[in-house]
C-alpha cells in the first residue's frame, strides 16, 4: 500500500509532481528520502514476508497489590513442530521492568536487543534515572505503530510489567499494531481465551490480588494452557517484579496428571 | 522505466499483497450533547476486538484543555497516535502564542490533522465537546478523514447508528411538530440522564459497548466526571 504509493511514483511530466504527490511550484521536484526498507529493488516493488515463522504462544500477566507477575512457557514452535523447547520468553529488562513476548520469536529477539541497548545507555548516564514500565510500554507503541504504518509490522504481542518510582505496579499489553492498554490481568495468544476468564472470575471487587493469589492463579492457568493449547508445553518461567526484587524464576513444571487417560474408553 | 499504466490487472510477482491489515476495530461508543452554557460527553469503557474483551476499564475521553474533551473510538492504536499528536500540537501552540487553544481552534486543527492522513486515514470516530470562548456549549463531530461538522448533539462509534435516533427524539425533538418556543430548555441533569440512558440501551444490543460509561460535564469553570456501571456481558 504505502510501499508503492511513493516508490513507484515517477513524475507525471519532467520536474512535475508524482502521482498523489504535491507539485512544488518554486523548486520543481523534491526527492524525499524514504526509509531503506521501502526502496528495495524490483520492477513493481518488493514482496516481503509478513507472516511469522518461529512462534512463541501465550503470555499471561497478573498485577497484584505490590507488583506484577508474567508467565510464559519455554516452547518456541516452528509451525506445528515443537522446535525449541528450552527458550525463556519472559525477560528481566532492568530492576523495574519485566517483559513477556509472544508471536514471532525473531522479532522478539530483535526488539529485545534494541531494549537492552537502551538499558545500557540508561546506565552510562549514571544519573540514577532508570526507565519505568509505562515508558517502555509507550516506546513500544511508537515502534510497533511506526512499523505497522509502513506495512512492515513486527509480528509480536508483548506484555510489559513492573513498578514505577512510587512503587505502583504497572501491567500492560502492546500488540503488533501499537494497540496498548493496561489492566490487572493481561494475556496474549490462547491465554486470552483460556486464562483471562479464570483470572477475572477470581478477582475480588474491592481489592487487588495478593502475591500468593497471583502466584496460585498463574500456576493454575499454566496448567490449563498446557492441557488445552496444543502449542504449549509443560515447562514455564515466571517473571516477578516488586519494589524489593525483580527476577525471572523457574523454569517450573506444570503439575500434570494423566491417570484419567486410562479411564477414557470408547475411541 | 515502469509507468503507472504498465501495471497489469492481474497479480505480478514482487507486488505486495498482504494478509496483514493495519486496522482493527476496537469498539466503543461516544455521545455528546451541548447545552446553552455546558456540554456533556460520554463514552463506554470497553476495549475489545472481535469476541475478545481486552479491558473493561479503558477511558476513551481525552481532556485536551480546561474546556474541551475529545472522545475517540475505532482503531485504538490510531486513537493513541492521534491524541498523542494533538497534545504535542496543542503544547506547541501554547508555547508560540502564550495561550491555551480555544475549543473552536482545536476543532479546526483536529480536522486538518485527520485530513493530513487522507490516503492512509486514522480509522477513528471522533467527537469533540467543550465550551467556546463565550462559554457556550459546542459539539464537533468528525469522520475518519477529517470532515468536521458543528452540532448540538451527536452519537458516534460502534453504537452510533443505534444512539443517534434516540438523541434526535429526546434532545432534538425531531418530527414532534413543536414550535421553537415550545421546546423545553436543556438542563445539565437532563443531558446527563439522556446520555446515560442511551448507553444503557446501547449496551443491550451492541456487543462492543458495555462495562461502564464515563461522562464528562464541561462548563466554563470546570470539568466534572461521573461513572455509571453497564452490563458486563
Amino acid at each position: 500500500m504505502l510501499n508503492n504509493y511513493q516508490s513507484s511514483g515517477y513524475p507525471l511530466w519532467s520536474n512535475g509532481p508524482t502521482p498523489g504527490g504535491f507539485y512544488n511550484f518554486t523548486g520543481g521536484q523534491q526527492t524525499h528520502k524514504l526509509p531503506s526498507e521501502l526502496v528495495t529493488e524490483g520492477p513493481y516493488g518488493t514482496k516481503r514476508n509478513t507472516s511469522s515463522i518461529t512462534t512463541g504462544s501465550s503470555v499471561l500477566g497478573i498485577r497484584f497489590d505490590e507488583g506484577v507477575m508474567i508467565a510464559a512457557d519455554t516452547l518456541v514452535s516452528y509451525g506445528s513442530l515443537a522446535r525449541y523447547q528450552d527458550i525463556h520468553r519472559v525477560f528481566k529488562i532492568n530492576n523495574n521492568i519485566i517483559l513477556g513476548g509472544s508471536g514471532d520469536f525473531a522479532d522478539i529477539q530483535s526488539i529485545k536487543r534494541n531494549i537492552d541497548q537502551k538499558m545500557i545507555e540508561d546506565q552510562y548516564y549514571d544519573d540514577q534515572i532508570t526507565m519505568k514500565p509505562k515508558e517502555l510500554s509507550s516506546w513500544l507503541t511508537r515502534v510497533l505503530y511506526g512499523r505497522r504504518s509502513r506495512m512492515n509490522p513486527l509480528y509480536i504481542d508483548v506484555v510489559v510489567g513492573g513498578v514505577d518510582k512510587q512503587g505502583v505496579p504497572f501491567l500492560g499489553n502492546v500488540d503488533l499494531r501499537g494497540r496498548a492498554y493496561e489492566d490487572y490481568v493481561v494475556a496474549t495468544g490462547f491465554a486470552r481465551h483460556l486464562a483471562l476468564p479464570l483470572v477475572r472470575e477470581r478477582k475480588p471487587a474491592d481489592r487487588d490480588f495478593t502475591a500468593q493469589e497471583a502466584s496460585d492463579l498463574i500456576r493454575k492457568c499454566m496448567e490449563v494452557l498446557y492441557y488445552r493449547d496444543t502449542r504449549n508445553m509443560s515447562k514455564y518461567t515466571v517473571g516477578v517484579c516488586t519494589t524489593s526484587n525483580c527476577l525471572v524464576e523457574g523454569p517450573y513444571n506444570v503439575n500434570e496428571n494423566w491417570t484419567f487417560a486410562a479411564n477414557i474408553k470408547g475411541y | 522505466m515502469n509507468k503507472f499504466e504498465q501495471f497489469p490487472d492481474y497479480q505480478v510477482p514482487g507486488v505486495q499483497h498482504h494478509d496483514f491489515s493495519p486496522y482493527e476495530s476496537n469498539g466503543g461508543s461516544i455521545v455528546a450533547i451541548a447545552g446553552e452554557d455546558f456540554a456533556v460527553i460520554a463514552a463506554d469503557t470497553r476495549l475489545s476486538s472481535g469476541y475478545n474483551i481486552h479491558t473493561r476499564t479503558q477511558n476513551k475521553l481525552f481532556k485536551l484543555s480546561e474546556n474541551s474533551v475529545l472522545g475517540s473510538t475505532g482503531c485504538w492504536s490510531d486513537t493513541l497516535s492521534l491524541t498523542g499528536l494533538l497534545k504535542v500540537r496543542m503544547q506547541m501552540y501554547e508555547h508560540t502564542h502564550l495561550k491555551v487553544m480555544s475549543t473552536d481552534a482545536l476543532a479546526q486543527m483536529l480536522s486538518i490533522t485527520m485530513y493530513n492522513r487522507r490516503f492512509f486515514p486514522y480509522y477513528v470516530s471522533n467527537i469533540l465537546a467543550g465550551v467556546d470562548k463565550d462559554g457556550k456549549g459546542v459539539v464537533y463531530s468528525y469522520d475518519p478523514i477529517g470532515h468536521c461538522e458543528r452540532a448540538t448533539y451527536r452519537a458516534g462509534g460502534t453504537a452510533g447508528p443505534l444512539l443517534q435516533p434516540v438523541l434526535d427524539n429526546q434532545i432534538g425533538y425531531k418530527n414532534q411538530n413543536l414550535s421553537q418556543d415550545e421546546l423545553p430548555k436543556l438542563s445539565i441533569d437532563r443531558a446527563v440522564a439522556v446520555a446515560f440512558d442511551t448507553f444503557i440501551s446501547a449496551a443491550e444490543r451492541d456487543i462492543y459497548t458495555g462495562d461502564s460509561v464515563i461522562i464528562n460535564i464541561i462548563t466554563k469553570d470546570e470539568i466534572k466526571s461521573q461513572e455509571l456501571p453497564l452490563r458486563k456481558d
